[in-house]
């Protein structure tokens, strides 16, 4: 399949394998952003391939892992009430709130429905005008020009019977809080490539510069998750720390400017609260106040709702690159991907997932 | 922001403890419907049943070996592009019957009909039925039909139930995988499952793809006398990864699988990449695996290539012995994953 096979070759693959193995001098602790990176180095094997002295760390970058608990007992809130049709991207689902999830809503009679997109929710609020059909928009800087497009759209086409549950994160503020973290090991960042599409790299360098950390935006194909690597080894190697772009065929450095403008439109910086790392400031988005119309928080009151996590699982420690899913005691034993304790387990771009379901005894 | 960012502290939610309720998942195929029917099915009602984790079950009746086997089929849409669901109802059933090795003879078939249903989508269903079960070579003996409230059903549901002959020498089970079988996939994984996604209601891409849908008794019969034949498996839902996961445990053995090898269409490879799917755990219904002895693969493999549904049969793996049961991925790149059972629902990945 054009675009991908490419970026599959074994023997291109082989050939960036030497290159790294080439550059490395001593050990060196890189951490890949985004869950879908993490899966796809498990996915592939490539994990086991680097050289020895290259340390994979697991980044924050899993929209379904990083919201927090209470914004999940408020969508299951929300869900359940008999005049709702709840809408949301299907992993989701799966994501335990303090007492059930959103299966357990729908195998008693609410209704939730899985979509692709949050504009396929305003066609289902148009076709249900008796009821109150909610989205919910999670996720980074992919998933929020589309979910601030279905904002907008049903602003303009007046659909009053649609809102959105709002818990958008963004990366730039979690890597900070990861680098300014006592606990830090990260050592070079490879950026999450799809958020680059949409955001460009241009908040890049002045990390880059404070921390004195290489960070190479990479894709999520073998031959691009290894130039990835082999960017950033290179530079630690030399000891520079600058901002460089290993995946130029989708990113630009000013990133995707329309969708960006549409993002700016509906949504403005928050401070939110991330499962497992606490409230970082500034570090998602939430409705500008002329769409707070939209807002199904306010619209079902249920902003009061606010839940205590407890600490059975070290999920927190694992998003922030800190442990890896084998050193949980509840890991593959009492926390699997069909009892999931904790929500890196849950999702698919989940490191615990990743682990248990590529690697289990590897 | 600070130098010094301060961590709330390493938390995660309390577990849920199982389910009180039935959810979609325990119908996937997958992990949860194999944990119910180890936890609730087999105490309760399958003590008596050696062989319930196979596609059939073998009875013996005045010294005749009978294969005997039920299945329910839901589909939405009930017709979609390759197939309907009484296509699927009985190529399901002969399928779950020869995958044991036996010789289908004869279905029985119950229809659960929500009222409003038209008569002309039912009379199309039954004739499709009649066509399938005339290309397997099997009679419809016996039938039941009740009609419930508007609501009470999702318009039709088919339940066939099949019985088959098996020879004295027969010994297909998924508990009879050996070390060093060669692992045959009869042709490419997913059409079905793609197929029926694309024409789905609020899954609008467009595809020229088919369901694979078919009677595979001719075909198995024609590997049957081709060569020695372990293990039979069709991969229906929860696809390859959790079929070839379910006769690991059974035989206790590991099965390594080559990326490379396994054969899938651009199609349904480009379908998967966007929807965030697995091939590996795409249901098909008119595939099957089979596990054989080493020296009769290439035997059995021409036998099937002369097939109608057996053309794209190729190896895809083999067998060994290692500490604990597992199934393995080569990838194409030459590194190593494991591949776990469906969990439960296939679930769309946000981004």
């Amino acid at each position: 399949m054009k675009y991908i096979d490419e970026y599959r070759d074994p023997a291109k693959v082989r050939g960036l394998l030497a290159e790294i193995g080439d550059a490395v001098t001593r050990p060196w602790t890189l951490m890949e952003i985004c869950g879908g990176q993490t899966h796809a180095f498990l996915h592939h094997g490539l994990d086991d391939m680097l050289p020895g002295g290259i340390e994979l760390v697991h980044g924050p970058g899993c929209p379904v892992c990083v919201t927090p608990l209470e914004q999940i007992d408020r969508a299951l809130a929300i869900a359940k009430r008999p005049e709702v049709i709840f809408t949301s991207y299907g992993d989701m689902l799966r994501v335990p709130g303090s007492s059930v999830d959103l299966f357990n809503i729908r195998a008693k009679g609410g209704d939730v429905r899985v979509v692709y997109s949050p504009l396929e929710s305003l066609k289902i609020a148009q076709a249900n005008p008796d009821k109150q059909v909610v989205f919910f928009a999670i996720g980074f800087e992919t998933t929020a020009p589309p979910n601030a497009m279905a904002v907008l759209q049903a602003q303009k086409q007046d659909i009053k019977n649609f809102s959105v549950l709002v818990s958008h994160v963004c990366v730039p503020p979690a890597m900070q809080a990861i680098l300014g973290s006592k606990h830090n090991r990260v050592q070079a960042f490879l950026a999450a490539g799809h958020v680059c599409a949409v955001m460009g790299y241009h908040e890049y360098p002045p990390i880059a510069e404070k921390y004195k950390v290489p960070i190479v935006v990479t894709g999520f194909e073998p031959v691009d998750l290894l130039r990835g690597v082999l960017g950033a080894v290179k530079q630690l190697e030399a000891g520079r720390a600058e901002v460089e772009n290993a995946y130029e065929r989708a990113v630009t450095f000013d990133g995707n400017l329309p969708a960006q403008k549409v993002v700016n439109t509906v949504f403005q910086p928050v401070d939110r609260k991330w499962r497992g790392i606490g409230t970082i400031p500034l570090s998602g988005w939430g409705l500008r106040p002329e769409f707070a119309g939209f807002d199904a928080e306010a619209r079902f009151s249920v902003g009061e709702i606010v839940t205590q996590e407890s600490a059975l699982c070290i999920a927190g420690e694992i998003l922030q690159g800190m442990k890896k899913p084998p050193q949980c005691s509840a890991y593959g034993r009492e926390c699997t991907p069909s009892t999931p304790l904790g929500a890196p387990m849950v999702s698919a771009e989940g490191a615990c997932s990743a682990y248990y379901r590529y690697h289990r005894e590897a | 922001m600070n130098n010094e960012f301060d961590f709330e502290g390493y938390t995660c939610p309390v577990p849920i403890k199982p389910t009180d309720t039935i959810v979609l998942g325990h119908g996937s195929g997958g992990k949860l419907s194999h944990d119910l029917v180890n936890r609730l099915f087999l105490p309760e009602l399958g003590k008596a049943a050696p062989r319930a984790l196979d596609d059939s079950a073998i009875v013996t009746i005045n010294g005749q070996r009978l294969a005997l086997t039920t299945d329910s089929h839901v589909v939405s849409p009930l017709f979609f592009p390759g197939g309907d669901i009484g296509r699927l109802a009985v190529c399901g059933t002969v399928n779950d019957l020869a995958m044991v090795g036996a010789k289908p003879a004869a279905l029985t078939c119950g229809f659960v009909i929500e009222e409003g249903l038209s008569f002309e989508i039912l009379q199309r269903v039954v004739q499709s039925m009649r066509e399938a079960a005339g290309e397997a070579g099997v009679f419809i003996a016996a039938g039941d039909t009740k009609v419930v409230q508007k609501g009470g059903a999702d318009q039709l549901f088919i339940n066939t139930a099949g019985v088959g002959y098996v020879e004295p020498n027969v010994n297909i089970t998924g508990a009879n995988a050996q070390e060093g079988d060669a692992i045959i996939l009869s042709g490419t994984l997913g059409d079905h499952g793609i197929a029926v996604m694309s024409a789905r209601e609020g899954l609008s891409f467009e595809t020229d793809l088919q369901s694979d849908v078919a009677p595979l008794n001719h075909l198995i019969a024609a590997m049957m006398s081709a060569g020695e034949i372990h293990v039979l498996r069709d991969p229906t839902r929860g696809g390859l990864a959790t079929t070839l996961n379910e006769i690991a445990s059974q035989s206790n053995l590991t099965i390594e699988l080559q990326e490379t090898a396994l054969p899938v269409k651009p199609q349904v490879r480009a379908a998967c990449e966007m929807l965030g799917f697995d091939p590996l755990y795409v249901a098909n219904e008119g595939k099957l695996i089979a596990f054989v002895k080493p020296d009769d693969a290439e035997n059995i493999l021409l036998a099937m290539r002369r097939e109608k549904y057996g053309e794209g049969a190729v190896i895809v793996g083999r067998v060994i012995k290692t500490n604990s049961p597992q199934v393995r991925l080569r990838t194409a790149i030459g590194g190593t994953r494991l591949i776990d059972m469906l969990p439960g629902e296939m679930l769309p990945r946000i981004c």
